[in-house]
């Protein structure tokens, strides 16, 4: 167990800043997860704290310890590749113990080890293998356990469910939490992915061109969003937003409501002109326009199946949302206006 | 009503793929069976242009072998050339392998330019070249030395051997090596211990095709070698077996046979099981 930070860290390629001075720290044993649009500067950030990539500027710190000039071996980090990376000319077993052979452990001591890992990850059967006679599934729990087998510090993992089918992708992502929470292991987790982002982040670090936007618990990302980029990566669909004066307003698809539903003594009436309804079977998705506003004002309401109000497309309704779930943006730079966004996590 | 089209299409399929196999067959295994049969054919029947050429008309002979062994020093060629030939593929592996590597994993403009310029050198014909390499060899005090060889040979081995290992180490993923570093290797580690035994397949190319440039080479080798105790196959064959417009067509083709079916054995071998499916599962 140990604390991971990066310390004001950048990296550079050329002209293109894929870090720009990033601070961050995941606490010990956390669940830390750093999601962002392709290209935002996710995986270079998690090479650079794997020594796989010598930041321009800043310094990485594992368990209270500058290790920016020390090569990967010294680091004692575990990484799971999107790739897996498995080693194609080793056997299960021997990827498994490669790490221990490296470091040069007893052979008692590592087959106990691979035992022990494989049985964790169910690949027992698998051990004499191949890579290439494996299933993607069989092969990322294989990464996984050689990932875990010498008990790093920290492990890193970069997209490892992605090149998984859906089904499969929902139980991995069960189990990867369960493990973690067995290990208590403190792990970055790269994703662009918001729902494994969400369901398995103790805290997230939202992050675009290169700087963390936001860092907190998945719930403080989702109802406090710092800022437009926030508000509109996070969710799906994303969060209206309607250009008011000097301002943006926001508000989620699922607080967007008919009149009827979602009446209180302290919501704000919508007169909602609807275009289309999408039919998803938990939801039924409604577009639609703004009326009465000098701009175009696209929005979308996400209707739960047990509100059971007609909507009809071509029709005009009242539609309201809680003031308490109404976000102000500044129309120049995006933030959050009222300092609601602002009490998050220690960046 | 639908099947019998069909099975009529699999017929014809399997019949044009059976053609074109047997078509190859023929066109590659005809060289190897044309050498046999000369060099076992009796002189006499070898001119008759009347008899069928495909079939020994005559009892076969081994008078072609016994001039090719006891009359010439073709034995002592093999092992010359056998000889340059280790000497030389071990020298290209040293240089081509971590020139490869570099290449393959080097960044930027530079990398394709370096790359392909390397590649042109190899383009430059030996015709031309021989004449430089001559006054560095006379310089060096090297002539009629085989060691000349194995110094002017590198200069085509490892500028191909160079580009072919570049091709390998580029499809090996990068992951591969990240992996290692962190699972406890140094870069040169990973190399050692991943990178290398995955490109195996692409070394043993290497080898193969560095041997079989040396084996066939004849320009530095007539020019640099002037003793017959020093001479390889390429160069032995055709001065002792062709003398003035006597061909000893029989003994060529031993000496061919015996200079070729080796590497073509080996090529077999290796190439073929190596090359294909060796990084499939490392990645995906």
């Amino acid at each position: 167990m140990a604390t991971v930070e990066a310390r004001h860290i950048s990296k550079h390629f050329d002209e293109v800043r894929a870090v720009d001075g990033i601070d961050l720290l995941a606490r010990e044993g956390e669940f830390l997860v750093l999601l962002g649009p392709s290209g935002c500067g996710k995986t270079t950030l998690m090479r650079l704290i794997a020594g796989l990539e010598q930041p321009t500027a800043g310094d990485i710190v594992i368990d209270g310890r500058v290790v920016t000039d020390l090569p990967p071996r010294a680091r004692n980090v575990a990484m799971v590749f999107q790739s897996y990376a498995l080693y194609p000319h080793l056997t299960v077993a021997k990827n498994i113990s490669f790490p221990l052979r490296a470091v040069g452990m007893q052979r008692d001591a590592i087959r106990k080890k691979v035992e022990w890992a494989a049985r964790m990850f169910g690949i027992e059967r698998f051990l004499d293998r191949k890579p290439r006679q494996l299933s993607g599934g069989e092969r990322q729990r294989v990464a996984l356990a050689r990932a875990v087998v010498r008990e790093p510090v920290v492990f890193l993992l970069d997209e490892p469910l992605s090149n998984l089918d859906a089904k499969l992708r929902n139980s991995a992502r069960d189990e990867l939490k369960q493990f973690q929470r067995v290990l208590a292991t403190t792990t970055i987790y790269v994703t662009h992915d918001q729902a494994e982002a969400m369901g398995l982040g103790d805290r997230i670090a939202v992050l675009n061109q290169g700087k963390v936007i936001q860092i907190g618990t998945p719930q403080e990302i989702y109802g406090k969003p710092m800022d437009t980029f926030v508000a509109t990566f996070i969710g799906s669909p994303p969060m209206n937003l309607v250009e008011e004066g000097a301002s943006y307003v926001g508000f989620r698809p699922e607080a967007f409501l008919p009149r009827e539903v979602g009446s209180s003594e302290d919501s704000v009436a919508f007169p909602f002109r609807v275009t289309r309804v999408e039919y998803l079977g938990a939801d039924r998705l409604v577009y639609g326009v703004l009326e009465g506003r000098t701009a175009e004002a696209h929005v979308i309401s996400k209707l739960p199946n047990n509100i059971r109000a007609e909507v009809v497309a071509g029709e005009r309704y009242d539609f309201v949302v809680r003031k308490r779930e109404i976000h102000r943006f500044d129309r120049n730079s995006g933030r959050h206006i009222d300092g609601r966004g602002d009490d998050d996590g220690n960046r | 009503m639908t099947r019998r089209p069909f099975k009529l299409v699999r017929i014809a399929r399997a019949g044009g793929h059976a053609g074109i196999l047997v078509f190859f067959i023929t066109f590659l295994a005809f060289p190897f069976y044309w050498m046999l049969m000369t060099t076992f054919k009796t002189t006499i029947d070898l001119h008759d242009v009347s008899k069928n050429p495909f079939l020994f008309n005559e009892p076969p002979t081994l008078e072609h072998l016994a001039v090719l062994f006891q009359d010439t020093q073709y034995l002592q060629w093999l092992i010359n050339t056998g000889a340059v030939g280790i000497a030389v593929v071990l020298i290209t592996l040293a240089l081509a392998v971590p020139a490869g590597y570099a290449l393959a994993r080097m960044t930027g403009p530079w990398a394709q330019t370096l790359g392909i310029a390397i590649f042109l050198t190899y383009l430059v014909p030996p015709t031309i070249l021989f004449i430089p390499f001559a006054r560095i060899i006379a310089t060096l005090g090297l002539q009629d030395s085989l060691w000349s060889l194995v110094l002017v040979y590198p200069s085509f081995t490892v500028p191909f051997c160079t580009w072919l290992l570049m091709g390998f180490f580029k499809a090996i993923p990068r992951d591969l090596e990240d992996a290692a570093m962190i699972d406890g290797l140094s870069r040169f580690g990973a190399f050692v211990k991943v990178v290398m035994p995955i490109s195996l397949a692409g070394v043993l190319t290497s080898i193969i095709f560095a041997f079989t440039l040396v084996t066939q080479e004849f320009v530095y080798g007539v020019t640099f070698i002037t003793s017959a105790s020093s001479y390889t196959v390429s160069v032995g064959v055709p001065t002792f077996l062709v003398r003035g417009d006597v061909y000893f067509w029989g003994s060529m083709m031993g000496a061919c046979l015996i200079a070729s079916v080796p590497i073509a054995i080996i090529y077999n071998f290796f190439v073929d099981r190596f090359v294909a499916g060796f990084t499939v599962g490392a990645v995906k």
